[in-house]
């Protein structure tokens, strides 16, 4: 259901400000949504003054540095700082993508941070993603064949194989599911933008040969036609895909099959 | 979206940047919505000419006063956005125009196209008028 304000126990206040850029050349504000389960309070945004002299370029080193520095009860998710395993994904400058792979420079003034929109918050920048994991099950995000398996690999095509560029580089990181306001409506039926891209995959894999079992299951008023190309999935992804076309590839395939 | 765990829901409009392409989508349904309530005037309108010469004429009335000239500007454009943005959807359907910068072109032309057919409908209907 579409409700356009936080619930109460969301509301986001202010919190607490630390300086740590006493005599910084270049220093820069960075603001960031936290929240703990232990002290019964609603979240709050914090206020870090950092200097930037003392770290790399991007805001997954700004955050780390906080942590490791100034406030060791900051949380996140992080892993390969190299934007392939999609660990650090939160919304930075009011927009979805991963923060190993975020310049600071490019954000203008200062630093918001906030955790992927619209999810349930474990703690400060991490989402819970259980919802989301049960989603991309759902799918059966695996090979599926039914005919007796050869001696050797099932072959492809080149031209098969490259139906698969642009859908296979998808990390999960969920930027794109996360910035769409039908999945932030309809989240609990609607597949959303990653799991959907994810579907389009295995549909398209010539090798499948499941696609009329894959399209079945998407054939449903919630979990594929909640897309309404808002376009927010394409501009966010931070690997440069495009969610929307998938979905919309995928609606072509159940016009086609009728 | 109550989870029932006690965690909070992250932020989702509040922080989100607005973006064009955002903006036409949500303008697509309210124009979509506007135009529903329209038919009602124009059902109104229809009624009162099959009705007799004194109900036409008041219906013609309020058409015609200030509130619902504007009324009228007001539903033309929204009746030339909701069909320019159509095309656009259609054009989506089709399998096209799903990369970042045609998306973002596709959504300056429908919004230039429904000013400019709306300001050319009014042009034409006052001087006809």
């Amino acid at each position: 259901m579409v409700e356009f304000n936080l619930p109460a126990n969301s509301k986001v206040g202010v919190g607490k400000t630390i300086n740590a850029a006493n005599g910084a050349k270049r220093a820069k504000t960075f603001k960031i949504y936290r929240w703990s389960p232990e002290d019964g309070q609603n979240p709050r945004v914090d206020t870090y003054i950092v200097d930037l002299d003392k770290f790399g370029p991007m805001i997954l080193d700004a955050i780390i540095y906080i942590k490791n520095n100034i406030d060791s009860t900051l949380t996140f998710r992080r892993s390969c700082r190299e934007g392939i395993c999609g660990s650090c994904a939160m919304n930075i400058d009011g927009t979805n993508t991963l923060a190993c792979l975020k310049a600071i420079e490019d954000v203008k003034g200062d630093v918001k941070i906030y955790p992927l929109p619209h999810m349930p918050v474990v703690k400060d920048l991490v989402p819970d993603l259980k919802h989301i994991y049960a989603q991309l099950a759902s799918i059966k995000p695996w090979l599926q064949t039914q005919s007796p398996a050869p001696s050797r690999e099932r072959l492809q095509s080149p031209e098969d194989r490259a139906k698969l560029d642009g859908l296979y580089e998808c990390i999960l990181c969920f930027c794109c599911s996360t910035s769409c306001p039908s999945y932030w409506w309809n989240g609990d039926r609607y597949l959303g933008p990653s799991i959907l891209l994810q579907a389009y995959r295995w549909i398209v894999d010539s090798r499948d040969e499941m696609t009329g079992e894959r399209l079945d299951n998407l054939e449903d008023p919630f979990r594929l036609y909640r897309c309404h190309t808002i376009m927010n999935c394409t501009k966010a992804c931070p690997k440069g895909l495009n969610p929307a076309k998938a979905i919309a590839e995928i609606k072509k395939l159940m016009v086609v099959r009728r | 979206m109550a989870n029932g765990s006690g965690r909070p829901l992250s932020p989702h409009l509040q922080i989100y940047k607005f973006e064009w392409t955002m903006a036409l989508s949500i303008t697509h349904r309210i124009t979509g919505v506007g135009l529903a309530v329209g038919t009602l005037l124009l059902t109104w309108w229809l009624v009162a000419a099959a009705a007799g010469p004194d109900a036409f004429a008041r219906a013609q009335k309020f058409i015609g006063s200030g509130i619902g000239l504007l009324l009228m500007f007001g539903w033309t454009w929204a009746l030339f956005y909701h069909l320019a943005n159509g095309i656009r959807h259609l054009v989506w359907d089709a399998g096209y125009s799903f990369e970042l910068k045609n998306a973002e072109k596709g959504a300056y032309i429908v919004a230039g196209a429904s000013l400019g057919l709306t300001i050319l409908a009014w042009i034409v209907g006052l001087a006809v008028w």
